[in-house]
């Protein structure tokens, strides 16, 4: 064997704390760089909220808009379809793989501030949902449906959507940082059920009946589709609005109180 | 150059005059109470290739794990490049490069990309990234493949890519944990000659753990035997192994070996008698002079030998001796 004859010149370079904001950055730019090679993260979140945003409209429309005067059902379920979507987007399935194949570690093993390397994906995240929501969006627009908010209304519906993905994904992370285990992450998922359908999802929160109706006062997602569908159904109401950021505030406060938690509890096992 | 000659080679003296690298006082790890490093003390010149050698499972990794700030110390005080690893593990961190068991890289990043961001958390600028990686490419030297995913790489060009990623910021210290585990021999000689390289040109200290007897006999300035959480011996390769004090006579035999070590136990100038399988290892203190004498001692009692060598005690010799066991299987 012919050994290579290694020079490795030494290079003028000073390492340093490159600081929160370009950490954060750079941990969201590997994390977007990645979704291009992982069709499997982007398409069932579309292929989800376009089909049942279609496929309900077509189940239930005639249904309610006979039930209910001056009902647009079309406006009305683009916010299910558009939570149906974002809900559980998250880039924790590739933190774990991060645990697992090491590269946690080597990220580590850099000055880069700790909290940056969760708030990187979680910046990830909300470009994603936020992105997620044009789909639903273009079908709505095919199908008719205007914001009565204006344009500025298609903003704020991106906004919330893109905040309430967030919120949620913090469970998803907890769930990493715990446990190092995809199999586990998937669990996250198990609340998408209780939120997501025990609430206005398909009916207004008027024509739930019984024990839904109680439930859904609970729920904080009701107050997410209402903001989200005031922005569509009745212009700027700022009543909705508020509901659903304090809706989104509330869950998120969970969310990222156990994530913040499992993530020092992983940095404490070192 | 083979990888004979590289073995042979012997490693340049580290920098003079420099304070340590590491230091460690009293080190303790545990885990769910069972102590993995138990009371460590070593300190590592600037400049010096330090190789820290033991079996699976006798705290090597939990070391540098410590050192590398990944896990804290549960008593005692190490540092690093002048930094204490448990009260200023920033500073640390921007000092110290490492390499870790297995290669700690992202699969779905290419080679550039991983080098990209490894710079950027560093805080170099786009010039300096620009500037590491074109000198890095050529260490990495794994041509057009630094543009592809990680994913596709063979376990030697993950290994050097590692390494890569180890030097973007040009650290002060270099951490290898077992950095040839798994290479074939031509792998092994290319990290063997990357270390040296970057030991003599860039005069990068390296803490170096190894679980292979040849590697920290060819790349060491200076060894520390570690066995079960303790250091139980440290010196240059000649100092340990002059330490063992005899010369080791190796005979091959089939048949009774209690009989042959009963038989050579008595022969004049041996000073020791050990079996390891079929292999009869006879410590002597002149072996030239006592390897006739255990040869005729064999041929008395009957149990065939099948070769007989003489050499110089190795470190695994003096592991023996110090342990009571072999490091690996496989380096007897």
């Amino acid at each position: 064997m012919t050994a290579t004859t290694l020079t490795v010149p030494r290079a003028a370079v000073e390492p340093r704390r490159a600081g929160l904001a370009r950490d954060v950055v750079a941990i969201a730019g590997r994390a977007l760089r990645a979704l291009p090679r992982e069709p499997e993260a982007i398409i069932p979140p579309v292929f989800i909220a376009v089909f049942f945003f279609v496929v309900n409209i077509a189940t239930l429309q005639r249904l309610t808009e006979h039930s209910i005067e001056g009902f647009d059902y079309k406006a009305f379920m683009m916010a299910t379809g558009v939570l149906l979507g974002v809900t559980g987007v998250s880039r924790a399935p590739s933190l774990v793989l991060d645990v697992q194949n090491g590269y946690l570690d080597r990220l580590l093993l850099t000055p880069v501030s700790r909290l940056a390397i969760l708030l990187g994906h979680m910046l990830a995240d909300v470009a994603v949902a936020a992105a997620l929501t044009i789909p639903v969006l273009a079908v709505g627009s095919v199908l008719g449906v205007r914001f009565a908010a204006g344009p500025l209304g298609i903003v704020a519906f991106m906004v919330l959507a893109s905040l309430w993905s967030l919120a949620f994904a913090g469970f998803a992370y907890a769930i990493a940082l715990k446990t190092g285990n995809p199999a586990a992450v998937n669990t996250s998922f198990l609340l998408f059920f209780p939120f997501l359908f025990l609430t206005s999802s398909y009916v207004p929160r008027s024509q739930l009946g019984g024990w839904l109706h109680a439930v859904a006062a609970w729920n904080p997602c009701t107050y997410l589709l209402e903001g989200l569908r005031s922005v569509t159904m009745r212009g700027w109401d700022w009543g909705s609005l508020a509901g659903a950021l304090a809706a989104i505030a509330g869950v998120g406060a969970v969310s990222m109180a156990l994530c913040f938690a499992a993530l020092r509890g992983r940095l404490r096992q070192a | 150059m083979g990888i004979d000659t590289i073995a042979v080679r012997p490693p340049a003296a580290p920098a003079a005059g420099a304070g340590p690298a590491v230091t460690a006082e009293g080190l303790v790890r545990t885990f769910d109470g069972a102590a993995a490093v138990h009371g460590l003390d070593l300190e590592v010149a600037a400049g010096e290739i330090y190789g820290f050698l033991g079996p699976n499972g006798a705290g090597k990794s939990t070391t540098v794990r410590v050192l590398c700030t990944l896990l804290a110390p549960t008593a005692g005080r190490a540092t690093v490049a002048g930094h204490d690893v448990a009260s200023e593990p920033g500073l640390v961190r921007l000092r110290i490069g490492a390499a870790l068991q297995d290669a700690a890289l992202d699969p779905r990043q290419t080679g550039a990309e991983l080098l990209r961001l490894q710079g950027r958390l560093y805080g170099l600028s786009h010039g300096e990234i620009d500037r590491r990686l074109a000198e890095l490419r050529r260490l990495v030297d794994i041509g057009d493949a630094f543009e592809r995913r990680i994913g596709t790489y063979s376990g030697g060009m993950r290994r050097r890519l590692d390494l890569a990623a180890a030097l973007v910021h040009d650290p002060d210290v270099l951490f290898l944990d077992e950095p040839t585990t798994g290479l074939d021999p031509v792998g092994r000689a290319r990290v063997w000659e990357e270390v040296r390289a970057l030991n003599e040109e860039l005069g990068t200290t390296i803490f170096l753990t190894t679980q292979y007897l040849e590697e920290a006999d060819a790349l060491a300035h200076r060894v520390g035997i570690i066995n079960a959480g303790r250091l139980v011996a440290e010196g240059t390769p000649a100092e340990l192994k002059r330490s063992v004090g005899t010369d080791v006579i190796v005979a091959r035999v089939d048949g009774d070996t209690g009989a042959a070590r009963a038989a050579v136990a008595g022969v004049a100038g041996v000073t020791g008698v050990d079996a390891r399988g079929a292999e009869l290892v006879v410590s002597a203190a002149d072996g030239a002079a006592a390897v006739g004498p255990v040869a005729v001692a064999l041929d008395g009692c009957g149990v065939p030998v099948r070769d007989i060598t003489l050499r110089t005690p190795t470190l695994d010799d003096v592991f023996l001796e110090l342990t009571g066991t072999h490091i690996t299987e496989d380096e007897r």
